[in-house]
C-alpha cells in the first residue's frame, strides 16, 4: 500500500511539473493529499471488481492497477495512452482491470456505479464496485437517487466519498447544513460510516467491511472519507480561499508522511528498506514519463473513430 | 399475413429477445407486474420473466439511464423505458454525456448496448410536459442512433436490431401509434438500421415523414391522388443513421421534396433532411422543398388548440401544391 500511495504522489508530482513546461494539454485535477483513500479502497478489491472515478481520477486508476506508461501517456494526449489520446486528464478507464472511467461530470458516475453493481448482480457474481465521488457530488441529485436505489435493491456498491472540505472553490459549510456526508446515508437505509480519509490503514478497515457485506448480498454501504487537496483544484487554482492554518494543519496529516512513520514505527520497513521502495518508484513514475513523452500524438483523422462500435 | 398492433409487435420484440438472451433486461416506472407500462407495452412481461429481469424503478429517470449504462458496459442489455419522452430532459447528462461520448472518450475500450424507449408526440390532450417530439435533441449527440417506426411490422423488427446492437439506441414511439394494427409476420425477421422504406410510390413529388406522421403523409396522398398528382412517400424508420441514399434517389425521381415531421420547426428532423438534400442533390429539384412542421411553440392543451399546431393532411396537401 505505501508502495501504491507513494506512485500516485510521484506520478502527481511528474503531471505537475509536466504542466509548468507545457507537455500537458488542458488542465489538470490533482490528487496528492488523497492517496489513502484510493489505496485503502482499491487494496480491498480484485482486478474484476469495478470502479468508477472523477475529474480527479488519476489516483483511482493507479490504485486499481492501472499501467503508469500508458495513464501518463493519456494526459500526455498521445497515441499509447489509455484511450488513444480521446479522453485525457478526466476521462480515463481500463475496462481489463474493472477500471470504468471517469466522468468529469460532477456525480455522473454514480448511477453508472449503481449499474454495474445490477450488473453482477443479474450474472450472479460476487463482484462489487466501489464508486468515488466528491462531498460536491453529495449534492446532485444523481446521488440520492442513485444511493436510493443501489439500497433497495441491495446491490454490491461501495459509495466512496472523498470529503475534501471544498467543490472547488466552495466551502461545505456554505452550502450544506450538516458536516459529514455519512449522515445522509440514514435516510436512505444504508449504514454510514466516516473515517480519517488521510490514515490508509483506517480506509482499508472500513472498506474490508463494507466489501464483505456487499460481496455477501446485503447491500451497499456509505463512507465517507476526510481528506485534503495538497494543492489546488485545477491548475489554474493557487486555492487562495484556504486559510494558511488550515493547510498547515491538513499538511501536517500529510498520508503519506504519516504512514511512512507507522510503518518505521512498526519495524515493518527499516529506513533503507523505504528508500530503495521510494527510489524504485521514482524511477518507474520516470520511465512512465519518458515512454509518454516519447510517444506519438494521434493522426488527426483518429477523431472520426470510436463513435459507434 | 396476421394483423397486431404496434403496442404488441413491440413487446414481441422485447419477449423474443429476452428469450434470445439472458443479458438483456427491462426497467423503467411502472413496467413492472402491477401496471405493465403507462402504456402497457410491457404487460406480462414481469409474470413471464420475473422481477429481476422486468425491473420498477423509483421516479429517478437520471438514474434509470446511469443505471443502464453502468449494466451495459459490464455485459449487459438494458432496456430502458422513459414513461413520456418530454422527461428524459431530467436524464439529459446520462443520456448525452455518459451513454452517448462513453464508447468514443475511452478509445472504442466500452460498448455500451443500451436501448432508451419512450413514447413521444402530440394529439391526445395531455399539453406540455408530456407532448413534444423531440427527437431532433437526440440527433444532435454523435454516439446516440435514433429510431422513429411508424408501422408494427417497422417497430417489432427495428426494436430487436436496437437490442442486438452495440451501440446505445434513441428508440421513439409515438404514443398515437400504440393501438394501431398491421401486418406482422409470425417468423423471426429484424429490420437493419439506416435503410428507408418507401411506404408507397408515385412519380411526382416526394414526401418524406416520420412516425406518425407517415400516417398523415398516407392520408394525404390518397386525397391527392384523387386530383391526379402521384406523392412518394419515404419514411427513413431511422434518423440516425440517416438513409440519405433512398431520400435522394426519390427526389432525383420527383425533382420535388415535402419533408412533414412533428417537432417544432427550427432545428427540427424536417431541418436536417432538407439541409441534406439541398446539400447533395439541388440540381435535382425542380422547386423549392417545403417544411411541414409544428410551430416553435410548446404543445398547447385544449383541443383545438393543440391541433392547430399539430402537422395534418390539410397542412401536408398544401405544401405538396405549393411545389408542384
Amino acid at each position: 500500500m505505501y508502495r501504491k500511495m507513494l506512485e500516485i504522489r510521484f506520478f502527481e508530482e511528474k503531471v505537475f511539473e509536466l504542466y509548468a513546461q507545457n507537455l500537458v494539454p488542458g488542465t489538470i485535477h490533482l490528487y496528492a493529499g488523497e492517496e489513502a483513500v484510493a489505496v485503502g479502497v482499491c487494496s480491498n478489491l480484485r482486478k474484476d471488481d469495478y470502479i468508477t472515478s472523477t475529474h480527479r481520477g488519476h489516483g483511482h486508476c493507479i490504485a486499481k492497477g492501472a499501467d503508469l506508461k500508458k495513464t501518463m501517456a493519456e494526459i500526455l494526449g498521445k497515441e499509447t495512452g489509455y484511450c488513444k489520446g480521446k479522453g485525457g486528464s478526466m476521462h480515463i478507464a481500463d475496462f481489463s482491470i474493472g477500471m470504468l472511467g471517469a466522468t468529469a461530470v460532477v456525480g455522473a458516475g454514480i448511477p453508472i456505479a449503481v449499474g454495474a453493481g445490477l450488473s453482477a448482480k443479474l450474472r450472479n457474481t460476487d463482484q462489487v464496485v466501489a464508486c468515488f465521488f466528491g462531498e460536491g457530488a453529495s449534492n446532485q441529485g444523481t446521488f440520492h437517487e442513485a444511493i436510493n436505489l443501489a439500497t433497495v435493491w441491495k446491490l454490491p456498491v461501495i459509495f466512496v466519498c472523498e470529503n475534501n472540505l471544498y467543490a472547488m472553490g466552495t466551502r461545505q459549510s456554505k452550502v450544506m447544513a450538516i458536516k459529514n456526508i455519512a449522515d445522509r446515508a440514514p435516510a436512505y437505509g444504508v449504514p454510514g460510516v466516516v473515517v480519517d480519509g488521510n490514515d490508509v490503514l483506517a480506509v482499508y478497515g472500513a472498506v474490508q467491511e463494507a466489501v464483505v457485506r456487499a460481496r455477501k448480498g446485503e447491500g451497499p454501504t456509505l463512507i465517507e472519507c476526510k481528506t485534503y487537496r495538497s494543492r489546488g483544484h485545477s491548475r489554474v487554482d493557487a486555492a487562495r480561499y484556504r486559510p494558511r492554518e488550515e493547510v498547515d494543519e491538513w499538511l501536517a496529516k500529510d498520508p503519506i508522511k504519516r504512514f511512512r512513520e507507522k510503518l518505521l514505527e512498526a519495524k515493518t520497513f527499516t529506513e533503507k528498506a523505504i528508500e530503495q521502495i521510494e527510489a524504485e518508484t521514482a524511477a518507474r513514475i520516470e520511465e512512465a514519463v519518458k515512454f509518454a513523452v516519447d510517444s506519438p500524438s494521434p493522426e488527426p483523422e483518429e477523431a472520426l473513430q470510436d463513435v459507434y462500435a | 399475413m396476421r394483423k397486431i398492433t404496434y403496442r404488441d409487435a413491440l413487446r414481441e420484440a422485447l419477449r423474443e429477445e429476452m428469450q434470445h438472451d439472458s443479458s438483456v433486461f427491462l426497467l423503467g416506472e411502472d413496467i413492472g407486474r402491477d401496471w405493465g407500462g403507462a402504456f402497457k407495452v410491457t404487460e406480462g412481461l414481469a409474470q413471464e420473466f420475473g422481477d429481476e429481469r422486468v425491473r420498477d424503478t423509483p421516479i429517478s429517470e437520471s438514474t434509470i439511464i446511469g443505471t443502464g449504462v453502468g449494466a451495459a458496459i459490464t455485459g449487459m442489455r438494458p432496456v430502458a423505458e422513459i414513461m413520456f419522452g418530454d422527461l428524459t430532459a431530467l436524464a439529459m447528462d446520462q443520456i448525452a454525456n455518459q451513454a452517448a461520448k462513453i464508447r468514443y472518450m475511452f478509445g472504442g475500450q466500452a460498448k455500451c448496448p443500451l436501448v432508451i424507449r419512450t413514447p413521444f408526440g402530440a394529439g391526445v390532450n395531455i399539453a406540455s410536459h408530456h407532448s413534444q417530439s423531440l427527437e431532433a435533441w437526440f440527433m444532435h449527440v454523435p454516439g446516440l442512433q435514433v429510431v422513429v417506426p411508424s408501422t408494427p411490422y417497422d417497430a417489432k423488427g427495428l426494436l430487436k436490431t436496437a437490442i442486438r446492437g452495440n451501440d446505445p439506441v434513441f428508440f421513439s414511439e409515438h404514443k398515437l401509434l400504440y393501438p394501431i394494427q398491421g401486418d406482422v409476420p409470425e417468423e423471426e425477421y429484424i429490420i437493419p438500421f439506416g435503410k428507408a422504406d418507401v411506404k408507397r410510390e408515385g412519380k411526382d413529388v416526394t414526401v418524406v415523414a416520420t412516425s406518425f406522421m407517415v400516417h398523415k403523409a398516407l392520408g394525404a396522398a390518397k386525397e391527392l391522388e384523387k386530383e391526379g398528382l402521384e406523392i412518394e412517400v419515404v419514411d427513413p424508420r431511422t434518423l440516425t443513421p440517416l438513409d440519405k441514399h433512398t431520400i435522394i434517389h426519390s427526389v432525383k425521381k420527383t425533382g420535388r421534396l415535402v419533408v412533414v415531421s412533428e417537432d417544432c420547426k427550427t432545428t427540427g428532423v424536417s431541418a436536417e433532411i432538407a439541409a441534406t438534400v439541398a446539400e447533395e442533390a439541388l440540381d435535382y429539384l425542380d422547386a423549392p422543398i417545403k417544411r411541414v412542421a409544428e410551430p416553435d411553440t410548446p404543445i398547447p392543451f385544449s383541443p383545438s388548440l393543440e391541433q392547430y399546431v399539430i402537422p395534418n393532411e390539410k397542412t401536408i396537401i398544401k405544401a405538396v401544391k405549393e411545389t408542384v
